[in-house]
């Protein structure tokens, strides 16, 4: 279970977290929504402790997560990143293998390639692209790679930052899709940030609305349309009246 | 504007400054730590090793043999100005390897090198590559700083003494073929003038603008602002600042070496 407690984060005079407390359940698929800028990617960043909180304490199956064998602990993690992040000098399959190629991990080269590529096709890419470099791919298959990078090493949990963000309608559905069925399989907790209605549905068992720096509501997908909460309303009918300023 | 105002700001500006030093301190402390600390990224070394000596050889090579023949020309003239044509060996070898050479190489290191570095880091940290590493659990400055600051400091000493060697033979080409120079007797001048010590300064200042330039190029790097701007911000502090330190490393080792 991953829980964040009163967690507070300020870049200068912007305050981003203001005091934001959210529970994720082992094995469940949260999605955190809200509008550019609310600190989701802040909030994501904080439990892999890419950025390191004010003040407020996060916690992984009931372990503070700033303490601790930091290797151990981000072993247990994998994330996909917005613009894919792959790393333009290596070829598609060491992106993928790159946690299996060294460190705790690391495993004969042979061996490594063989699961890059079984997990480049587990996200629809056929291995021809395994030699290829990130450049010469186009934004979808990218996304994907950076998908099959994320569960290469079997993680317990995975974050997905905007899954959907730069892709067309058919492909956004596609890494839905890919997304739900990898969840389930690997039977892995899963936290992912996005405003995109569509990735909500697909991917969803809970649902979080961050909005000023605080958790506005949460709870099951199921529920979010009846939710009553005018916040969460507007956001997911996209309205521009509303508690929410269309200009922030 | 009322007098505090001014010592207030002056106050701010020498208190940034020296942030901003103490922060390059801590993190060139860091980078070397991280040289000797396991685990090691072989292929990082490698591909440095390549980058920053191999690639490097045809400029420093033609900055060196110009240099050296145009500073053969500069020493007949102005020696002739008092008959004291005959030192060009002397000057030129004395020249090359105590000052020229290591500068002039530590100066194409900074513009090549430490803006290839800088501009490649920043652009990494722009587009996540960074935070992607540490998620992977890959420590940035052992994967990405370390080699460079290693292969640096291996490195830039050779291509020193390379650029020293091929400014010598510019100074050579052109005394012998131009100016009338005896080729035995020129060489015999050089290597008899031509003390350890001044072998051994060039080297040594080689390895510190080798560890300078990497050490900037990383620094500015993974310091970098958001977007196109910051790269670009990024590439051209680093050698600014990485130019600026190798004069002011040159002129300090200088006094160590020569001033005693």
């Amino acid at each position: 279970m991953i829980k964040l407690d009163s967690v507070y984060k300020s870049f200068g005079d912007n305050h981003v977290l203001r005091g934001t407390s959210l529970e994720i359940a082992q094995g469940t698929s949260m999605v955190i929504i809200g509008g550019s800028g609310t600190g989701k990617s802040v909030a994501l960043k904080s439990v892999l402790g890419l950025i390191t909180p004010d003040a407020g304490k996060i916690y992984v199956d009931g372990k503070d997560a700033s303490k601790g064998d930091r290797d151990a602990f981000l072993a247990r993690f994998g994330m996909l990143f917005q613009g894919g992040a792959l790393f333009d000098s290596l070829p598609v399959w060491q992106n993928v293998a790159f946690r299996l190629l060294r460190g705790s991990l690391k495993r004969p080269q042979a061996e490594a390639r063989e699961i890059a590529i079984e997990k480049l096709r587990r996200v629809g890419l056929k291995s021809d692209v395994a030699d290829r470099l990130p450049a010469e791919l186009s934004g979808g298959m990218q996304k994907r790679v950076g998908l099959a990078r994320a569960i290469a090493a079997e993680p317990e949990i995975i974050f997905f930052d905007e899954p959907t963000t730069g892709l067309d309608p058919i492909m956004s559905g596609v890494i839905n899709d890919l997304i739900r069925e990898i969840v389930v399989e690997m039977g892995a907790t899963a936290m992912t940030i996005t405003h995109d209605m569509s990735s909500v549905r697909a991917i969803a068992d809970n649902v979080a609305m961050l909005h000023d720096g605080v958790i506005q509501w949460t709870g099951p997908v199921a529920d979010m349309d009846a939710s009553g909460d005018p916040y969460l309303d507007q956001f997911i009918h996209g309205r521009a009246e509303g508690p929410i300023e269309a200009v922030r | 504007m009322n007098p505090l105002a001014i010592l207030a700001r002056l106050g701010a500006a020498v208190l940034s400054i020296l942030a901003v030093f103490g922060r390059v301190a801590i993190f060139a402390f860091d980078a070397l730590t991280h040289i000797v600390r396991p685990p090691y990224y072989p292929r990082e070394f490698a591909h440095a090793l390549l980058n920053i000596g191999w690639l490097s050889l045809p400029v420093v090579g033609l900055t060196a043999i110009f240099t050296g023949g145009a500073l053969a020309l500069q020493i007949y003239a102005g020696g002739a100005r008092f008959n004291a044509e005959a030192v060009v060996p002397q000057i030129v070898a004395i020249g090359m390897v105590r000052e020229l050479g290591p500068v002039l190489v530590g100066l194409m290191i900074a513009a090549r090198v430490t803006s290839s570095i800088a501009a490649e880091i920043a652009t990494m940290k722009v587009t996540e590559q960074i935070d992607a590493l540490v998620t992977l659990s890959t420590h940035p400055m052992k994967y990405l700083v370390a080699p460079r600051v290693l292969a640096a400091l291996l490195t830039v000493p050779v291509l020193v003494g390379i650029g020293d060697i091929i400014g010598i033979a510019g100074g050579y080409t052109v005394a012998v073929k131009n100016l009338g120079f005896n080729s035995a007797a020129y060489l015999q001048n050089t290597v008899d003038f031509l003390e350890t010590r001044d072998i051994v300064s060039s080297l040594v200042k080689g390895a510190a603008f080798g560890v300078i330039a990497s050490i900037m190029g990383c620094y500015y790097g993974m310091n970098s602002g958001r977007g196109a701007q910051g790269v670009g911000r990024a590439t051209k502090s680093s050698v600014e600042a990485a130019a600026v330190l190798i004069l002011a490393a040159n002129f300090v080792l200088t006094g160590v070496f020569f001033s005693l």
